[in-house]
């Protein structure tokens, strides 16, 4: 008899909503237009052709192979996908929640280049396809928790950072990891016009510790719910790190980078008070500007429903607790 | 010479004024909770329900203190009728916010509220701009008026305090970019400014008051 014994930290039944949503999520395509998307589910060839616009104006996502996640034998544990391809912070298309759903349908991903470089013995590039083919896919269900205080749960494929880090032989000079998003102001009105972009300076930088970056947590996702990512999502690629705060998770990467320094990271830049390298999840350290100690579930339950839950340190992912060992996360937040 | 174009507001012109007003702000009120209740508010109907509310409150509330500018510059005495009736709605629509963040975002965490209200400033100075226009909702009304005498106007007065505050508090509530709440911002010191006599009046009756009652 297989007994499975789930992580503590790994996400539980009772996080779980609504199987009826994800069996909806056809309906939920179509009827947001990803016609795409929808053709490849029903199985039948893409009919948009030359004339139809729809063909030109969605961003199209197409099924991924993968392992899945041992705890997602029934696919329902999570946020519904609606929600989380439709309430994105992705400054580059848009500030407001629903500009990168409008903004980014045309985002071009392919061709795609992702270089790993710096201090390694074997710096290397990956082009579009070499994403999905060069590590093993797998799904990893992954609570997801944004630093404004909601969450969501995500059904996330992709494969670990670690795997991609050591293919490169980072150097034992490598202390950091530094990530950089696409650069592209044609693309991406938020770049183009500094209103549009909510102030930032671009390229969005982020940046790890090369042992947070090498726990097996810290994953690089090419897609979710099934899917390749949609671009408001992050496409082709982008950082997830469990245990931080959302802004963390760098979207549509083009560079990742060793380095011995610390790298400078964008919204620290912006507003170091407010936003520490580290990010990490702590329900002691408050914002400024609100309370972490909870958190809104994003779900697809109405408004009455009482979503608000107690906020986990390390968002729950208890087994980071030993990088921080010995640190004032007070301080270091 | 072209005739030179003259319009007057007449009494009989108000209750289509009125009818337009309570148009104008009830109906997208009652649509956009009604989106908020059917889920059809974007992926998280809490913040765009807040976002909303506050955001029309402030707009209800600029224009009710354009009112009387607007009465003056073209001489439309009668249009200071409507003036209460933006308040209220002002007022309606901060109540929808302050509701919608206890019950929606918060949840009933009545320490949390309170704990928000003590800690955060942007959240204090909302909440106090919100007392401010309870206040003045609470005495809108004739008898009060009547009652209140001379100090009705003094109350009344600090909706000049109130409209700063919620100026500040929309300010200091975005995470990036205030490029839209300092266009308020201006246009709420543009209104303050309208009024520079009769708060410098204002202000030296209180210094002068304070003196004789320390004499």
């Amino acid at each position: 008899m297989l007994i499975n014994v789930p992580k503590a930290s790994a996400v539980k039944e009772s996080e779980i909503t609504d199987e009826k949503v994800y069996n909806q999520r056809r309906d939920i395509l179509k009827s947001m237009g990803f016609i795409g998307a929808s053709a490849l589910l029903t199985s039948q060839p893409a009919q948009a052709g030359f004339f139809t616009s729809d063909d030109k104006e969605t961003f199209k996502t197409r099924a991924l192979e993968y392992t899945p996640a041992a705890t997602s034998q029934q696919k329902q544990a999570f946020t519904p996908e609606e929600k989380i391809i439709t309430h994105n912070n992705f400054y580059e298309f848009g500030t407001a929640k629903s500009d990168p759903v409008e903004n980014a349908q045309q985002f071009k991903v392919n061709p795609w280049s992702l270089s790993v470089e710096g201090s390694a013995e074997k710096p290397f590039t990956l082009n579009y396809d070499d994403l999905f083919n060069q590590f093993p896919l797998e799904e990893r269900i992954y609570r997801m928790r944004c630093v404004e205080a909601w969450s969501m749960v995500v059904p996330w494929i992709g494969f670990s950072l670690a795997a991609l880090i050591k293919k490169a032989k980072p150097l034992s000079s490598a202390k950091y990891v530094a990530f950089e998003t696409l650069y592209d102001p044609k693309q991406m009105p938020g770049q183009k016009n500094r209103f549009a972009g909510g102030g930032i300076e671009y390229p969005y930088v982020e940046g790890l510790r090369l042992d947070e970056a090498m726990h097996p947590l810290t994953l690089l996702s090419v897609g979710l719910y099934g899917k390749t990512l949609p671009a408001q999502n992050g496409a082709p690629i982008r950082l997830v790190v469990p245990w931080k705060y959302g802004f963390k998770s760098i979207k549509s990467i083009t560079r990742i980078r060793l380095t011995d320094k610390r790298p400078p990271t964008t919204w620290n830049i912006l507003a170091a008070s407010e936003y520490g390298f580290y990010a990490n999840v702590n329900p002691e350290v408050s914002h400024p500007r609100w309370s972490q100690a909870s958190e809104r579930r994003i779900s697809s339950a109405g408004l009455f429903s009482r979503n608000r839950i107690d906020t986990k340190m390390f968002n729950g992912y208890d087994e980071v607790a030993s990088l921080y060992q010995g640190m004032d996360l007070r301080k270091n937040f | 010479m072209a005739e030179t174009y003259s319009f007057k507001l007449k009494k009989a012109h108000l209750p289509w004024l009125k009818l337009v007003i309570h148009l104008g702000a009830l109906l997208p009120l009652l649509i956009t909770y009604y989106q908020a209740f059917n889920d059809q508010l974007g992926g998280d109907p809490v913040t765009a329900l807040l976002h909303f509310t506050g955001l029309g409150a402030f707009k209800l509330l600029l224009l009710s203190l354009l009112i009387t500018p607007l009465a003056r510059q073209f001489k439309q005495g009668l249009l200071i009728n409507v003036r209460r009736l933006l308040g209220l709605y002002s007022f309606s629509y901060a109540f929808a916010h302050l509701v919608s963040y206890v019950l929606f975002d918060l949840q009933l965490d009545w320490p949390l509220l309170l704990s928000e209200i003590v800690k955060r400033p942007y959240i204090t100075v909302g909440f106090v701009a919100w007392i401010i226009l309870f206040c003045l909702t609470l005495t809108s009304n004739k008898k009060a008026q009547r009652s209140l005498g001379r100090r009705w106007q003094t109350l009344h007065n600090w909706v000049y305090l109130a409209v700063g505050l919620v100026a500040l508090h929309f300010l200091w509530s975005v995470k990036s970019d205030v490029t839209e709440p300092l266009v308020y911002m201006f246009l709420t010191l543009s209104l303050l400014l309208y009024r520079r006599d009769k708060l410098k009046r204002w202000l030296k009756n209180r210094i002068n008051n304070t003196q004789i009652s320390k004499k």
